[in-house]
């Protein structure tokens, strides 16, 4: 099975290939490294950019406004805050522009924690980005919805932010992409850029085939009927492992969400859960105050109040001016298996 | 100095009358609209102003040497708030400044929803322009690299002013177009008119000259007196010539006076400074190429235009509120998207 960097690759390439992806830069994306991750080694239209997040973010504004669709990576969702404003002009040009500008564009960067990767490698930045109105967000949990997802961004007339969990990046999936051969090992060899010298490497590319992760739609990653988690990204296998394990340990039957898109959201994927449920927890790594999750968490309260058995509840990140490097410090930042467990057996013994 | 004088005083004949005096009467339209505007926003006609007196005898030849059009095989335009001479010079009209003034429905370039003199064109790839100052610097990148990948002789032209470059934006530009994996065709243009907002130079810059970043890089550059309307169609020739054939990027800065001060926050009066248009005007007429009278009836022409404009404008519907949903996203607003503005 892919993992969710080759998914990525492999989405790249089939962007190459079927739809129009000329353009695929940032710092380091190119040969020889192909990205910090690895997500864009063996592309055809990879290259180096200067080391200057402005000028990338820029370029592919440029690029998408005379025709391309490029993607463009900001090396980690870290050093994404000095263009700030350019995102805004990417979110804003359709409509300051009375819709006469379309702006396709994919920015993909590496977000959140997991990594050991202290202050300035572990931060998320997915509730900043749920607030640039005008650019999509999106956020895979899993290698074959990072390929749908990537497919479906390359697509969108629209701006789009790509999250990559980094610590996901190295996770095998559960499911094949659409046209990957059934032997890890062989997609390894064909697609992985050997160490050492590269400069005569070539990859050969399986044939993958056309997959959609539609922009916008949640997944339910395990039904159940007790309570419901929303979530996205790196929590959303933790979710998914605590629920699971509560089932098999008969402690409740918890549906998951996976958000997978964070604009727009599938609100009524959540709505119709919670409704079932009456009872909800949103979970995410990114910090409290004004955190995504509160907004689903005050949305929840205006339309489904008299549907809920107990409070909702929201885990996240600790409020802290960054993720520290000490294990004992970052996993008490940052929500752990062990949290979620507790948040979810929380919500169930609510009477 | 004496030769580059000499020059300039032949380049006179080598214009020709008839297109000196359309450069004449383009840079009357653009100065009558811009005070329009700025009377209609002292008298409640509008609110904030920014715009560009005193640019229009470097922003008029520019316009009028735009090869323009849609796509890769035409010249892009990643402009700032005070090109509007640029868009007249290039046939845009000037109803539609007065829309965007007025912030009615019919506004083409942004419905109601942006300041004035921030159009967006697609018809002559004029890209989205925003009160962000230095942007158009990153961006212009971008349609650099598609025309460096294309057989054309199109390239990109980005302008904006001297307080600018002190931004990131304008560093990166430069880095971006010089690089040898790959040159791009970027006409920079810095047109320093000696301050930035309220601020003089001499607090913001310590460059001999803007164009003296052109050394560092190796980069065809240049410094013009952007007042003459002359000399300023001759540089910006010369520059496009450069990017379209070399498909290099040039850097020119043009020294122009700024009339009405930044915006509205400081008053919009005019000031003292050299007005680019008395002093063609001294020239044409010195030369025989006007007589007053005509000057005098280009004027008034003019202004009757714009007060025909004006009064239609005064008619037209301001925008209905819930248009704010339009044009959120490019396929329209998904069904479930929160619009309540809180609960």
């Amino acid at each position: 099975m892919a993992n969710m960097a080759q998914a990525i690759r492999l989405a790249l390439h089939y962007g190459e290939e079927n739809l129009g992806v000329k353009e695929i830069f940032g710092e380091d994306v190119g040969a020889p490294l192909g990205g910090v991750f690895t997500a864009t080694q063996g592309l055809k239209n990879a290259w180096n950019s200067p080391l200057d997040e402005r000028g990338i973010v820029g370029a592919a504004m440029g690029l998408a406004w005379a025709g391309s669709r490029p993607v463009a990576e900001i090396q980690f969702v870290d050093y994404i805050f000095n263009v700030i404003d350019l995102l805004k002009l990417c979110g804003n040009a359709h409509w300051t522009s009375a819709g006469r500008y379309k702006t396709p564009m994919v920015i993909m960067t590496p977000t959140g924690s997991g990594i050991h990767g202290s202050v300035y490698h572990s931060h998320s930045f997915d509730s900043i980005a749920s607030k640039i109105h005008g650019m999509k967000v999106v956020c895979p949990s899993t290698p074959l919805d990072a390929y749908g997802l990537m497919l479906s961004s390359i697509k969108d007339d629209n701006p789009v932010l790509f999250l990559k969990p980094k610590a996901l990046l190295r996770t095998k999936g559960e499911e094949l992409i659409p046209g990957e051969p059934a032997d890890e090992k062989e997609l390894k060899a064909a697609i992985d850029a050997p160490i050492g010298d590269r400069s005569q490497w070539k990859p050969n590319w399986p044939k993958v085939q056309e997959y959609a992760v539609p922009i916008g739609k949640a997944k339910i990653s395990k039904p159940g009927k007790d309570a419901t988690v929303v979530t996205h990204g790196r929590m959303a296998p933790i979710a998914l492992e605590v629920a699971k394990e509560m089932l098999a340990a008969q402690e409740g039957d918890v549906e998951v969400i996976d958000m997978r898109s964070l604009i727009p959201y599938d609100w009524n994927a959540i709505r119709d859960s919670i409704r079932k449920t009456g009872r909800v927890l949103f979970l995410n790594e990114d910090t409290e105050i004004s955190n995504f999750g509160e907004h689903l968490f005050r949305r929840t309260i205006d339309e489904l109040f008299y549907e809920l058995k107990t409070r909702p509840r929201l885990l996240c990140g600790k409020a802290t001016p960054g993720i520290s490097l000490s294990p004992q410090l970052e996993y008490f930042t940052v929500p752990q298996k062990s949290d979620v467990l507790r948040a979810l057996k929380e919500v169930l013994s609510d009477a | 100095m004496a030769k580059d004088a000499l020059a300039v005083q032949g380049s006179y004949e080598v214009l020709g009358k008839e297109l000196l005096r359309h450069i004449h009467s383009l840079m009357v339209g653009a100065r009558v609209l811009e005070e329009r505007l700025i009377k209609m926003s002292k008298s409640g006609d509008g609110f904030f102003w920014i715009g560009g007196p005193g640019e229009e005898a470097f922003n008029v030849p520019l316009g009028l040497q735009i090869k323009k059009g849609n796509g890769l095989e035409f010249d892009y335009l990643h402009l700032h708030y005070r090109s509007s001479a640029i868009l007249l010079a290039m046939g845009a009209k000037p109803i539609d400044s007065i829309r965007q003034m007025r912030s009615v429905a019919t506004d083409p370039y942004s419905k109601g929803r942006n300041f004035v003199n921030h159009a967006a064109m697609p018809e002559w790839n004029v890209v989205p322009m925003s009160p962000t100052i230095e942007t158009q610097y990153s961006t212009v990148i971008g349609t650099g690299i598609a025309q460096a990948r294309t057989k054309t002789d199109a390239i990109s032209i980005v302008n904006g002013g001297d307080g600018g470059t002190a931004e990131g934006d304008f560093h990166s530009c430069l880095v971006w177009s010089n690089r040898p994996a790959l040159p791009l065709p970027i006409l920079i243009i810095v047109v320093n008119n000696g301050y930035a907002i309220s601020t003089a130079e001499s607090t913001q810059h310590g460059e001999r000259q803007i164009s003296d970043w052109g050394r560092v890089f190796n980069m065809a550059s240049k410094t013009i007196n952007g007042n003459d309307p002359v000399e300023s169609y001759l540089a910006i020739k010369e520059a496009m010539a450069y990017c379209r054939k070399e498909r290099k990027p040039y850097l020119l800065e043009a020294k122009t006076s700024r009339l009405n001060g930044h915006s509205s926050s400081s008053g919009a009066n005019r000031v003292l400074e050299p007005d680019c248009i008395s002093l063609f005007e001294e020239e044409l007429k010195k030369r025989g190429l006007m007589t007053p009278d005509e000057i005098s009836r280009t004027w008034d022409e003019a202004l009757k235009s714009i007060d025909r404009d004006h009064q239609q404008v005064k008619s037209e519907p301001f925008p209905k509120p819930e248009t704010i949903w339009e044009d959120v996203f490019a396929e329209g607003l998904p069904e479930s998207y929160p619009t309540k503005g809180g609960s």
